[in-house]
């Protein structure tokens, strides 16, 4: 393994692994909100055993989102050291106001988890409010910094080095509109099906439990309409990409040849003529680029970002479906919990949105190869000049897979263990 | 006059002195988790667990902030310093994430307390480690063929006994503000004693590391007299209120002691950020940068200030 190729691996792993913790850092603050407020309202017993497990399984989640956000932060450095040198005073803007949201974040979570005793039922639940907000402007103050390395604005480039910067321009990026869109979206459909899911999958085998049904509500609430949004927030992300980033979305849709009314190719063989040209530019007969737009040593590994691309819009629209169906099940007022049919699709919507996350950044990071900066500074021309790097991935590896499986079996115990009433 | 460049070193250097005061201490808790002893060992370790909770995340994010205005507003130095503490950095990264785990699922019925411990044991040293091989000058001379080779390059520079007794130096540090803060956190004399003991034990280290790193110095430590004899001066009011047992008093002449080392370091090294070759304004990045920076800083701190002083109020009295 290449030292460029160890850095690159770590780094994914890494983004693979915070994602998860940072995308139900996001949504499970929502939930928990939304879990007291019933309780607040109604004093039913159920929503405030919601919250408080919610909230021991957010302060888990959060604890080893933080730590490995932190893994990141230095990350950027360690291993891209001269991505960092070149971009980080023009994107530094975003992460640093990231700081400060993350920052209150951590307090108000802290007076959440802690203190229920200790402050007012109002005061508990803003302290909770404010937890949501600014974990959805963290999340989106990093993806405004991701979606500068898609489409750089904001400077002059002179002799491999930026003149002229507007670190105000660079967070105005065009990308980061559809992109931090895509992700808010993405957050809170992943966590609250997940949820949702979960619990479907309890009432399946113990249909009366209020305990259950209160969870799925709840999770429904905030995972169906992002989901049924999220389809909305791809396209105008994907017509995007088709201006901003043509190569990518050529190795997304695996189009080689640059032609007019452009087919969709599905997998390796199935193609829906015209779809990719309506898709892209709202017109059958428009030219999409094809990778053969730009020489063979600046494609992205077409194979790996058409799968991902597929896996992502396959999970993506059957949540979308799912959605659909809860929220057609809702007008008419039935009850979820006798619906079995119902409570099976969305047992398996339950790990849909996470694996939809991974898939869709593997789009956005494979699809950028071979830059780091697109058509600015290449990956391999960022790398650090430390040999052995192997090492770092394989530690890496190792300890967050070793917490993975930790959090799994602690959240096991905590949450999902329905109270047996 | 201070330029803009000197104020936004000045903000880092008081966010990392935050960390220090406040993550610091959490580490230092960590410390004490793993020396608990005697007849209330466990209650010991509860405090311990009690005092941390509600805070080392929100304490934590001071090192954070550190390192994104260091890479924002002064990217070579953050470039150079990642390059050459690639080593020492990525193990103290593990340590992090181990110690904020581990702590958190020992909370949560998951075990880990041991982890948790060692885990603050070793951070602090590696973080005291990169301070010292930053302001030896180790990170400044990188590259220039002084060393050859992966053990060269990257382990010899910080595997010094200076930058190694930075790192217990560090150690000290943080075990004796915890011992301190602990004692007020503790409700009942006998836990105070067992702290008012350690945090005495834990500040006499702390001198003694002092001695040692400046005997180890590479060269004459250019050091501001006037510091040393002030953060003298808060080392003899800590030791006299812990004798005394006047806790409060104790506390602050600590974080005073502890804030002077952190700025004797930024005076010893001004006006160079990684010395001996970048000085801040050689560092730093565009004006622009650092005026948003600045305004971003500004604009933070009226949001963040209030929430700190609401979280301290609602959990430290």
């Amino acid at each position: 393994m290449s030292d460029l190729l160890a850095a690159r691996s770590q780094m994914a792993v890494s983004l693979a692994f915070h994602i998860i913790f940072a995308v139900i850092g996001i949504a499970m603050p929502v939930l928990m909100v939304l879990a007291e407020r019933r309780w607040q309202r109604t004093r039913d017993p159920v929503y405030l055993d919601l919250a408080k497990r919610w909230a021991r399984g957010t302060a888990i989640l959060f604890a080893v989102g933080a730590v490995s956000g932190t893994v990141l932060s230095f990350e950027l450095g360690l291993l891209w050291p001269g991505f960092m040198e070149l971009a980080g005073p023009i994107i530094g803007m975003p992460f640093s106001l990231e700081g400060f949201a993350f920052f209150t974040e951590a307090i108000f979570l802290g007076v959440y988890l802690y203190g229920w005793e200790k402050v007012s039922p109002r005061a508990h639940l803003l302290a909770g409010v404010l937890v949501a907000v600014s974990g959805a402007a963290s999340g989106i103050f990093v993806v405004i910094a991701n979606a500068w390395m898609n489409t750089p604005t904001g400077f002059t480039l002179t002799n491999g080095s930026f003149s002229a910067i507007d670190p105000i321009a660079a967070m105005g990026t065009p990308a980061a509109f559809p992109q931090a869109l895509h992700m808010t979206l993405a957050a809170y459909a992943a966590t609250g099906l997940g949820v949702a899911g979960i619990h479907a999958f309890l009432l399946l085998r113990n249909p009366t439990s209020a305990f259950n049904r209160a969870a799925l509500t709840i999770g429904l609430l905030v995972g169906a309409p992002a989901a049924v949004l999220q389809p909305i927030a791809g396209d105008i992300a994907a017509r995007y990409v088709a201006r901003r980033q043509p190569v990518k979305l050529a190795a997304m849709e695996a189009l080689y040849e640059t032609r007019a009314g452009a087919p969709i190719t599905i997998g390796p063989g199935i193609k829906i003529p015209y779809a990719l040209s309506l898709l892209a530019f709202h017109d059958p007969h428009a030219v999409v680029q094809g990778l053969d737009a730009v020489p063979r040593d600046e494609w992205p590994n077409v194979s790996l970002v058409h799968l991902s691309f597929d896996v992502m819009v396959a999970l993506g629209t059957y949540m979308a479906l799912v959605g659909l169906w809860a929220g057609w099940l809702a007008l008419r007022k039935r009850d979820f919990a006798t619906r079995r049919r119902f409570l099976w699709a969305l047992a398996i919507a339950a790990p849909c949105g996470f694996l939809a996350v991974e898939a869709g950044w593997m789009v956005t990071e494979l699809g950028r190869q071979p830059w780091v900066i697109f058509g600015v500074l290449k990956t391999a021309d960022a790398v650090t000049p430390m040999p052995g790097l192997i090492v770092p991935f394989t530690a890496i590896t190792l300890l967050y897979c070793a917490l993975g499986v930790i959090v799994v079996r602690l959240l096991s115990r905590q949450i999902v263990r329905s109270p047996q009433a | 006059m201070p330029s803009l460049a000197d104020a936004l070193a000045a903000i880092i250097l008081a966010s990392l002195t935050a960390y220090v005061l406040l993550g610091g201490a959490d580490f230092g808790g960590g410390v004490w988790d793993l020396l608990a002893s005697g007849p209330r060992q466990a209650r010991q370790r509860d405090l311990i667990a009690h005092a941390i909770g509600p805070v080392w995340e929100a304490n934590h994010v001071w090192l954070i902030l550190a390192i994104v205005l260091l890479f924002t507003c002064f990217p070579r130095a953050f470039a150079s310093i990642a390059i050459a503490l690639h080593v020492p950095l990525t193990l103290m990264l593990i340590g992090i994430v181990l110690r904020g785990s581990a702590f958190v699922f020992q909370n949560y019925g998951g075990g880990g307390g041991r982890v948790f411990a060692t885990a603050s044991l070793i951070t602090p040293v590696l973080l005291g480690t990169t301070v010292g091989a930053v302001a030896s000058g180790a990170v400044g001379e990188w590259g220039k063929g002084k060393w050859e080779g992966f053990y060269g390059g990257y382990i010899a520079p910080w595997l010094t006994p200076f930058d190694l007794a930075v790192g217990l130096f560090a150690l000290a540090a943080f075990a004796f503000l915890a011992a301190v803060y602990l004692t007020l956190e503790a409700k009942d004399a006998e836990l105070q004693e067992d702290f008012r003991r350690r945090a005495i034990a834990a500040g006499a280290a702390l001198v003694a590391m002092a001695v040692l790193g400046l005997a180890v110095f590479p060269e004459a430590p250019p050091v501001n007299q006037r510091v040393v004899a002030l953060t003298a001066a808060a080392a003899l009011a800590a030791f006299w209120s812990l004798s005394r047992r006047r806790y409060k008093r104790a506390r602050i002449a600590a974080a005073a002691q502890v804030t002077l080392i952190v700025w004797g370091w930024g005076l010893a090294q001004y006006p160079y950020l990684v010395p001996p070759v970048f000085t801040i304004s050689d560092a730093a990045a565009p004006d622009i940068t650092l005026k948003l920076a600045l305004i971003a800083v500004l604009a933070g701190a009226v949001v963040l200030f209030p929430s700190l002083y609401y979280l301290l109020r609602v959990f430290k009295g």
